[in-house]
């Protein structure tokens, strides 16, 4: 059984059908990107399967739950973890605490135990912070661990919103766009840190529109078009699919 | 230790104006120090839900008011009336109830001021959280907006009700015995141990805030400050953090009326006046927004200020106009403001114009 399975998903805004009635699974361990044209309705799937929007209709089940209608923090909850498309960092927060955010799920200090400074909080607190640093390592940003997130260079801040879902532990990764607004040395390297994520043992759903990128490293490549899922198949089979290369390319 | 320096510096001060005072028989200036505390304490309560967790709130004073007049009332309102009631007799039986004289002789049945101080946070508490589940679904300034909505009609119903004293307010509010020896009290022979009542708990409360903002939970509220999709993808549940904070906050604005109230022996309407409000939201934003000493320190000394009557007539104005001039010029506050780099460019300025002076000089 596969670790996410969408099945007849559907949403409709107004008169259009931006999702429209699609299926695919992605399976435990495995890279799975989803393309398409502009405006095919991927970031829709994204925020369905993260919650932050409402299926009109059809399911999402998730290690065998179905997770459709949860919010996204019970999504999280159950170990998905995001990234978005425009980068949204915490302002005013240093990356660190950026990335410290990310443990939320993972502690649990509230607010009688934190406003008393209970002794087992100040435990908790370092090892949060010690994961933190960690997972800055993992990404080579530990150097800027103190500086104001949002001043740091746009590749930065990709990095720190790795980071920061990295920290939440999650089964499933979702990447909207990793490496856009990137130049290619910079898509170089999230190809082989995404890599890396997945040879971690996390699974990861990516949406992206740079194709060296999707066909290196996908296991599994699912094609949107107006909605619609078009093909889904293994990257080489993808390329050589005239039907997606009618919608890439134009007749 | 590095934590404790501050408030070591605060404790030393405290203390040493106490002293003074003594010494220069100015000991009237007591009086608006521990009042200026109370306020301070609803500041920096405003301070963590609008600074941090990036909430705005235009209601505050309501929540003082709920503090104030509930207690005022409860500690005031004869329930001589009432006394066979199945209700007051259980209250009576639990030892709630103080019996006594008016004025006039007549006897007089109040709720003791424990049991009312407790009963007035409670109810400013639950009120917030029913409040705060609608309302805190708003954002910007729709918030701000409904929260206005809700200061008015507190000020509306303390002004139109008896219970409340309408525009009177509620006068003859008893002290606040705390602790044997210790009460709230506006008597001139208490100055001294109020001084020392409202800076304590002044101090107790913004430990806690300052724990509470740097902790895990601290962390949150600034997510959701700064982006309320991301916090939720974190894990974060937005809406029951922006609940709490809210809920604390609101009890740390009624903590505030219930003590002032007893120490003036009374409150009236305009304490729960929309111009208040805008006054807070005014002072935390001087202080710098997410900055807890400094919505204390600027909570002080403005208040201070106010009472003295310094802004005399103009008292509202000069909030007002302090809003508008933090906004445009130091957003982040007057603490944060760079006075230094303020002070190199007016001399650079200076020296510009010396040297250019030097020049034409030359040429002449």
């Amino acid at each position: 059984m596969a670790l996410l399975e969408i099945s007849r998903l559907h949403k409709k805004f107004g008169g259009l059908h931006a999702v429209n009635d699609v299926s695919f699974g992605v399976a435990q361990g495995s890279i799975k990107a989803v393309i398409g044209p502009n405006g095919a309705g991927k970031t829709t799937l994204f925020n369905l399967i993260a919650g932050s929007l409402a299926a009109t209709s059809g399911r999402v089940r998730f290690n065998g739950e179905d997770i459709q209608g949860q919010k996204p923090h019970q999504i999280a909850a159950c170990g998905i973890g995001r990234t978005f498309q425009n980068i949204k960092l915490f302002h005013d927060m240093t990356a660190l605490e950026n990335v410290m955010v990310g443990r939320h799920l993972r502690s649990r200090a509230g607010f009688v135990a934190s406003m008393l400074h209970m002794p087992w909080t100040l435990k908790e607190e370092k090892q949060i912070r010690e994961k933190s640093l960690e997972l800055l390592e993992l990404l080579e940003i530990d150097a800027y661990a103190d500086v104001e997130a949002t001043s740091l260079a746009f590749g930065q801040q990709r990095a720190v919103e790795f980071a920061r879902a990295l920290a939440l532990e999650p089964t499933l990764l979702l990447l909207d766009e990793p490496a856009a607004g990137l130049n290619m040395q910079e898509t170089a390297e999230v190809s082989k840190l995404i890599a890396r994520i997945r040879d971690l043992g996390i699974t990861v759903l990516l949406v992206e529109h740079d194709m060296s990128l999707v066909m290196e490293i996908s296991d599994e490549i699912v094609v949107l078009s107006f909605g619609q899922k078009l093909a889904e198949d293994v990257p080489s089979a993808i390329q050589n699919n005239t039907e997606v290369i009618k919608v890439y390319l134009g007749e | 230790m590095k934590k404790l320096f501050p408030l070591a510096v605060l404790a030393t001060l405290i203390i040493a104006i106490q002293l003074i005072t003594g010494w220069t028989d100015t000991r009237f200036y007591l009086t608006q120090l521990t009042m200026s505390a109370y306020y301070a304490l609803l500041i920096i309560g405003l301070c963590v839900v609008m600074g941090y967790a990036g909430q705005l709130s235009l209601g505050h004073a309501g929540f003082f008011a709920i503090g104030g007049y509930v207690s005022a009332a409860l500690t005031t309102r004869n329930l001589e009336g009432l006394k066979d009631t199945v209700l007051i007799r259980l209250f009576d039986g639990l030892g709630l109830l103080v019996a006594g004289q008016d004025i006039y002789g007549d006897s007089l049945l109040v709720v003791t001021p424990w049991a009312a101080c407790l009963a007035a946070v409670l109810c400013a508490g639950v009120i917030a959280w029913v409040l705060g589940i609608p309302v805190l679904k708003l954002k910007g300034h729709y918030l701000a907006m409904a929260t206005l909505g809700f200061g008015i009609i507190i000020y509306r119903i303390v002004l139109a009700s008896e219970v409340f004293g309408e525009a009177d307010g509620i006068s003859d509010v008893p002290s606040f015995p705390l602790l044997p020896g210790l009460s709230v009290s506006g008597d001139f022979g208490a100055r001294e141990e109020n001084y020392y009542i409202a800076w304590g708990l002044l101090i107790i409360g913004l430990v806690l805030l300052r724990n509470l903002v740097d902790s895990r939970v601290g962390r949150a509220l600034r997510s959701i400050h700064g982006s309320e999709e991301a916090a939720e993808a974190t894990g974060v549940d937005t809406a029951r953090f922006k609940l709490q904070v809210f809920v604390i906050s609101a009890v740390y604005a009624a903590v505030a009326g219930v003590f002032l109230t007893h120490y003036n022996g009374g409150i009236g309407p305009s304490e729960a006046g929309v111009m208040k409000s805008v006054r807070y939201v005014a002072i935390v934003a001087v202080g710098g927004m997410a900055h807890l000493w400094g919505a204390m320190v600027m909570g002080i000394v403005l208040n201070f200020l106010s009472l003295r009557g310094v802004f005399g007539s103009y008292d509202d104005a000069v909030f007002g106009f302090i809003l508008i001039a933090i906004m445009l010029f130091a957003p982040n506050g007057i603490l944060s403001w760079n006075w230094r780099g303020y002070g190199a460019m007016l001399l650079r300025r200076g020296r510009r114009r010396e040297s250019l002076r030097e020049k034409t000089d030359g040429l002449a």
